[in-house]
């Protein structure tokens, strides 16, 4: 009761202030100092600039949630857009689904790209897959011994030849041996080289057209600066490559540019690098990244729990409305919101006990939600207050408003009249009330 | 001390990295007679760009538009000089030529470690240093104490045949401090110059790697109480910011003396150097401009900087 006062004082005091919403003004310092947490995190200039713009364009207007401040507010945000930007969708390796996979690696010299290979290589055994390692790094010096070495240690053979110089060919045999030896997996270490050497560019290339990888993945050190961006494009225009792989994050290097590489060549970061062990490589984690080169790890814990308290005080303001039946369509679209923030609205009523069968009438698919949100939408504000008002000629205008069959939002009424049902018998069910209560706040 | 570096390959190393430097700035001037805030803006991100740090970058800033405020001048070329004597004057200067042939004859052998993080060069760079004292006619052995890296043994061997000096290694595994006893051993023994010891490239947030460094240290002065003459540190000329986290550490557990760096033949500017000399009060010695053997430079703050902007 106390602490609801002071949230409600929180807020009050606020919009006096103007600290309601975010503005220009109030994010100001903030945004600054951002910008510099990015640049010292070695996220690159320009990215770094365009993409401070770009959330703020976005978040200006937004509500501040109570016991926090605008900075803390914007703070957050960017860190969900930090996140969501490095997380990429088609973030798993692609397998070829005939013949052998080959996985080509490339990079910048000391990138870390013969240690991988073999962190791939077993980390790929181990899912058993049949890996072949080649050794195309035909110049620097012992290379080749390095990556056999490597492959001794987790048992997986490491194809070379020699004699040969001619990294083309090598990795063109290597196909080979591996098919005629019944490995569908082929892992191709190449030389560490410079994006503006024109000779090795061009072998890179070469290699690409003589085996087809299936997939190409760029190496990168966690450590890297400001050039990132040139070498990531100038890589990307060449071979085309298909993930990033960010190593060394074992250290205190913030990994900034792993934002800079995605922003100007948008290709997923796959992997993670973490030691010199065999077994040190983990599929890439966004959030973590993200509040790496942030830091501020408090202020989202901050916010975020904030967030948690503004849901339960939606869920619990929703929940004093559904028991005391003055439910309406309003309710139901930020009950429809809600849910979507918490997860499948039949796992959440498959927590309450003793509500058996009668569930079975109301239908809850997720993919549901989505139609019901556009139509409760295309409710005029009256209609939502009232369903009851809800006639012939208002349902056919609601239809046609969302793009939805008229037996749509018939069912939806029913629907929504079979859940006002269930209400009152919650309504007189205390064991079904009390079981809500503990449910809530997880 | 090798003097016989020649200063166009030098220059032709860092011209495409710097000509993005030079042309920025150029650009950002030459339009406008006035110098006005968006110029300060663009030069500004031209410096940050180049790995310099944002702090650095606002303190040059910040001193060449106090510069500007008395200067009439304020013409292209003006504004270029001020920012070069700027940055001039952040880098420290190495004076003392401690490490030139004659004092090397004089106390010998003279111990060089050097350390890095992981790919930043090390190896290379010894091979490239091996063969320069070699050609400068000392009596050089290289000291492998990279006993984990798998093939680190095989890669240094190469190096030290390219250079045609001796190597001491151990199979991997060995206590790297064993390899450098006895290194150091043989060198006394063998009446040789110089002593070049590589060790395996770690992360300076290794503690346990870290105190094994230390360990390396203290063995050398155990056994050459003069040793060692130079710690180097390696630098990826790629780092970020980083790299200052790398030197300050580095520096806690084995004193570093100098620092070279590497792969400067890119794109990259390496500009993160300029504060690690400044805040560490060490100065960088030598750049590395390729993957051949004569790819090392001595560095010289004057013309690195004049090659930043010519
Ligand atoms: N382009 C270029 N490449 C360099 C330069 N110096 C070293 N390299 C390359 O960078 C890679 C790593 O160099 P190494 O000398 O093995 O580095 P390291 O520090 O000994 O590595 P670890 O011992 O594995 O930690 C190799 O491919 C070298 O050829 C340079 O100045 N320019
Ligand atoms: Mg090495």
């Amino acid at each position: 009761m106390l602490e609801d006062l002071t949230l409600k004082f929180d807020k009050a005091l606020k919009k006096v202030t103007g600290q309601g919403r975010l503005t220009e003004q109030n994010i100001s310092d903030t945004m600054r100092e951002l910008r510099r947490v990015l640049l010292d995190a070695d996220v690159n200039y320009k990215v770094a600039k365009s993409f401070i713009d770009d959330v703020k364009i976005k978040a200006l207007g937004e509500e501040v949630l109570a016991s926090v401040s605008p900075g803390q507010m914007i703070t957050k945000i960017l860190y969900d857009e930090l996140t969501r930007l490095m997380g990429g969708t088609r973030s798993e390796l692609t397998f070829s689904a005939s013949g052998p996979t080959i996985i080509l690696m490339v990079g910048l010299q000391g990138s870390g790209k013969t240690t991988f290979s073999a962190k791939l290589a077993k980390y790929l055994k181990d899912k058993n897959r049949k890996v072949l390692l080649t050794a195309a790094d035909v110049y620097r010096p012992a290379a080749k011994d390095q990556l056999k070495t490597l492959g001794t240690q987790i048992e997986i053979p490491v194809f070379s030849i020699d004699e040969s110089k001619d990294a083309v060919l090598i990795s063109q045999e290597s196909v080979k041996f591996a098919v005629a030896n019944g490995l569908n997996t082929i892992i191709v270490d190449t030389a560490g080289r410079l994006h503006v050497d024109d000779v090795l560019m061009d072998e890179i290339k070469r290699i690409k057209a003589a085996i087809k990888p299936t997939e190409i993945l760029f190496v990168v050190d966690s450590m890297t600066g400001q050039d990132a961006v040139n070498s990531a494009k100038a890589f990307h225009d060449a071979v085309d490559f298909d993930g990033v792989v960010l190593t060394k994050l074992d250290g205190d290097s913030r990994g900034g540019s792993a934002l800079s590489i995605k922003a100007v060549v948008d290709v997923p970061i796959k992997f993670s690098s973490l030691g010199e062990k065999l077994d040190s490589i983990e599929i890439f984690h966004p959030d973590r990244l993200a509040s790496r080169i942030l830091g501020k790890g408090d202020v989202i814990s901050l916010v975020e729990k904030a967030q948690i308290q503004y849901d339960e005080r939606e869920a619990e303001d929703l929940e004093k409305k559904l028991l005391s039946n003055n439910f309406n369509f309003e309710d139901f679209l930020k009950q429809i919101k809600m849910i979507k923030k918490m997860g499948s609205l039949k796992s959440l009523l498959g927590m309450i006990p003793g509500l058996g069968t009668n569930l079975k009438n109301v239908d809850v698919d997720d993919k549901q939600l989505i139609k019901v949100e556009s139509i409760i939408q295309s409710m005029t504000k009256e209609e939502r207050g009232n369903p009851k008002i809800l006639n012939g000629s208002r349902r056919m205008r609601i239809a046609k408003g969302s793009g939805n069959s008229i037996q749509d939002i018939n069912r939806l009424i029913k629907q929504f009249k079979e859940m006002g049902k269930m209400m009152k018998m919650f309504k007189n069910n205390k064991n079904l009330q009390r079981a809500m209560k503990k449910g809530k706040g997880k | 001390m090798f003097k016989n570096f020649n200063l166009d390959k030098l220059k032709n190393g860092l011209s495409k990295t710097k000509k993005r430097l030079f042309d920025g700035i150029q650009e950002a001037i030459s339009t406008k007679a006035v110098i006005d805030e968006d110029i300060l803006d663009e030069l500004e991100e031209i410096l940050i760009s180049s790995d310099i740090g944002v702090d650095t970058a606002m303190n040059v800033i910040k001193n060449t538009r106090a510069e500007l405020y008395y200067e009439s001048d304020r013409s292209k070329l003006n504004i270029t000089q001020i920012i070069k004597n700027e940055l001039e004057s952040i880098l420290l200067k190495d004076d003392k030529i401690a490490s030139d042939k004659s004092s090397i004859i004089d106390k010998k052998p003279h111990v060089i470690l050097v350390v890095g993080v992981n790919g930043a060069g090390k190896t290379t760079t010894i091979g490239k240093l091996a063969y320069n004292y070699k050609n400068a006619g000392l009596n050089v052995l290289i000291a492998s104490a990279d006993t984990f890296r798998a093939a680190a043994n095989e890669q240094l061997e190469i190096w030290a045949n390219r250079a045609g000096v001796k190597i001491i290694q151990k199979s991997t595994g060995a206590d790297p401090s064993s390899v450098v006893f006895e290194a150091l051993e043989n060198a006394k023994l063998n009446n040789v110059d110089v002593v070049l010891i590589d060790t395996a490239g770690r992360l300076h947030t290794k503690s346990n790697l870290m105190k094994e460094l230390e360990k390396i240290r203290n063995v050398i002065t155990k056994v050459i109480p003069h040793a060692p003459n130079e710690v180097f540190l390696v630098v990826d000329g790629n780092s970020g910011q980083n790299a200052l986290v790398q030197a300050n550490e580095f520096s806690k557990s084995t004193k570093l003396t100098g620092l070279i760096v590497t792969k400067l033949d890119g794109t990259a500017k390496g500009g993160v150097i300029i504060q690690i000399s400044a805040e560490q009060k060490i100065p960088i010695k030598y750049i590395g401009v390729g993957e051949g053997i004569d790819d090392l430079q001595d560095f010289d703050s004057k013309e690195f900087i004049e090659a930043l902007f010519s």
